[in-house]
């Protein structure tokens, strides 16, 4: 029953394109309908599935790389003062730099391989992790750290029995939007260089103007977003069961 | 058991508490009554090491307080669990956290004395406010405490579950007594509790009186020879 309202939004907005592309006659090259899409990827569905796969195996290794780096991070910041002033600015600096800027100097030292577009993934996933990681850290409520005062804890339990616990399910907040920009980060690096990929296909259709085929990439690019943030949903859900956080999905 | 010595506090520029002298002994119930702002919780943070003072000293069983101790508990007014862990893990926490040997047959046999047998794999937030302070007060005894220091525990529950938790709190101090200081706004808590009550007055508190209770236990809520010792705190506090 709950599948049931996303499936028919889906399916009324898929209509609608539909109906779009013949009443005002939209070329093909321009606006293919869905029907020309599903038959560009039943045309090569091996060569797509396989391409797919590079796409999410990048996204999925940088963003596992991101949360083994960006949780640690996160933890440095909360537990120093020093660190954190000498290190928080230039991680902002870095986020708000362009992706796209930096996409083209990525290739260049790491080559068109997995590497490159692994860097980009974590490039734009770190951030958020870190970020929703150590604001969950310092939001814990100061009557249980007083509990862990009043214990004479030291700071090692302060942190792993106490602090990173409260923070996972802001963590997952940071998972999850991490997730997302995930697949983007790995599309960029596709752009940018590439001899495989969803991004690279897409950008080999622009070339021999196949716009179904690349309708068809994208497709399968949104199919693998939103699966990887249900996979994450999914979880955080047995994961993280006493969170409030996971009835707003 | 707990002594303080000339104690006087302030912070940010307020004077919370001046000149404090008390004796606590081995085994007695004082209680702690004022209005709210008199100092009564930083009172209790001096004596629990999680506040140094700014002028006097503090001692329990004879050494210096400069930092919590393992054999003092301190209950907060709001249970203070985690609510990733199941209540036995939670009433576990402290023996955990002081890297002591398995302490689980203790921890059950304290959940059963409370109430809360069967309860032990759920977590806190399927308890009511009620079972989730006595799971903080089962916590506060798996440190087998000589000092219990109790900061408003039922304050924020409502007036029936107050009533009963104040009795298990009574039960517990008839059956292994403790030196407990116990901070609260309740008059009728104070006398159902305590051998001794210390009113306080505010800005900055200072001891206004010490009221003896004497009277036999068990106490019961509403009892005809509590109405005495309350109507003279009622006195003191008014014009404290």
């Amino acid at each position: 029953m709950k599948a049931v309202l996303p499936v028919l939004g889906l399916l009324a907005i898929v209509g609608i394109w539909w109906l779009a592309t013949i009443v005002f006659e939209i070329q093909p090259l321009l606006v293919p309908s869905p029907a020309d899409v599903v038959e560009s990827f039943l045309e090569l569905p091996g060569y797509l599935l396989e391409q797919a796969l590079v796409t999410v195996w990048e996204a999925v290794s940088g963003f596992g790389l991101s949360v083994v780096a960006g949780v640690p991070l996160a933890l440095l910041i909360v537990w120093s003062r020093v660190l954190e002033r000498m290190f928080y600015p230039l991680l902002v600096a870095l986020n708000a730099v362009p992706k796209v800027a930096i996409a083209p100097i990525v290739v260049v030292w790491f080559g068109f391989g997995l590497t490159s577009k692994v860097l980009m993934v974590v490039l734009v996933c770190v951030f958020p992790i870190v970020i929703s990681t150590a604001s969950g850290m310092r939001s814990t409520p100061a009557e249980l750290v007083e509990l862990f005062r009043s214990l004479d804890a030291t700071r090692t339990h302060e942190f792993f029995k106490l602090r990173l616990w409260h923070a996972l399910p802001q963590v997952f907040v940071g998972l999850k939007v991490s997730i997302t920009l995930a697949v983007i980060g790995a599309v960029i690096g596709e752009f940018v260089g590439a001899d495989a990929g969803l991004g690279y296909v897409i950008l080999q259709s622009g070339a021999s103007a196949d716009t179904s085929l690349a309708f068809a990439a994208m497709a399968l690019l949104a199919v693998i977003s939103v699966a990887l943030f249900y996979a994450l949903t999914w979880t955080e859900r047995k994961l993280v069961p006493w969170s409030e956080e996971h009835r707003v999905v | 058991m707990i002594t303080l010595n000339g104690v006087s506090h302030s912070f940010d520029g307020v004077h919370a508490l001046d000149g404090i002298d008390l004796e606590v002994g081995e085994h007695e119930f004082v209680a702690v009554i004022g209005r709210s702002g008199c100092g009564k919780s930083t009172l209790l943070r001096l004596v629990a090491g999680l506040l140094t003072p700014s002028a006097g000293g503090i001692s329990v069983a004879g050494e210096r307080v400069v930092r919590p101790r393992r054999d003092v508990s301190v209950m907060f007014q709001r249970p203070a669990l985690l609510p990733w862990r199941t209540v036995l893990a939670n009433v576990l926490l402290p023996v955990e956290v002081f890297g002591l040997a398995d302490h689980r047959d203790r921890a059950h046999e304290l959940l059963e004395l409370t109430g809360l047998g069967g309860f032990e794999k759920r977590r806190p937030h399927e308890l009511s406010g009620g079972m989730q302070q006595r799971v903080s007060l089962c916590r506060s005894l798996i440190q087998s405490p000589r000092v219990m220091l109790m900061d408003e525990p039922f304050s924020a529950l409502d007036a029936i579950t107050r009533t009963e938790l104040c009795e298990e709190l009574q039960r517990v101090q008839l059956a292994r007594p403790r030196a407990v200081v116990f901070v609260t706004h309740s008059i009728d808590e104070a006398v159902l509790l305590a051998d001794r009550i210390v009113v306080l007055s505010p800005r900055p508190g200072r001891i206004r009186s010490v009221v003896d209770v004497g009277l036999p236990r068990p106490r019961a809520l509403g009892q005809v020879e509590l109405d005495a010792v309350s109507r003279e705190l009622r006195g003191l506090l008014v014009t404290a």
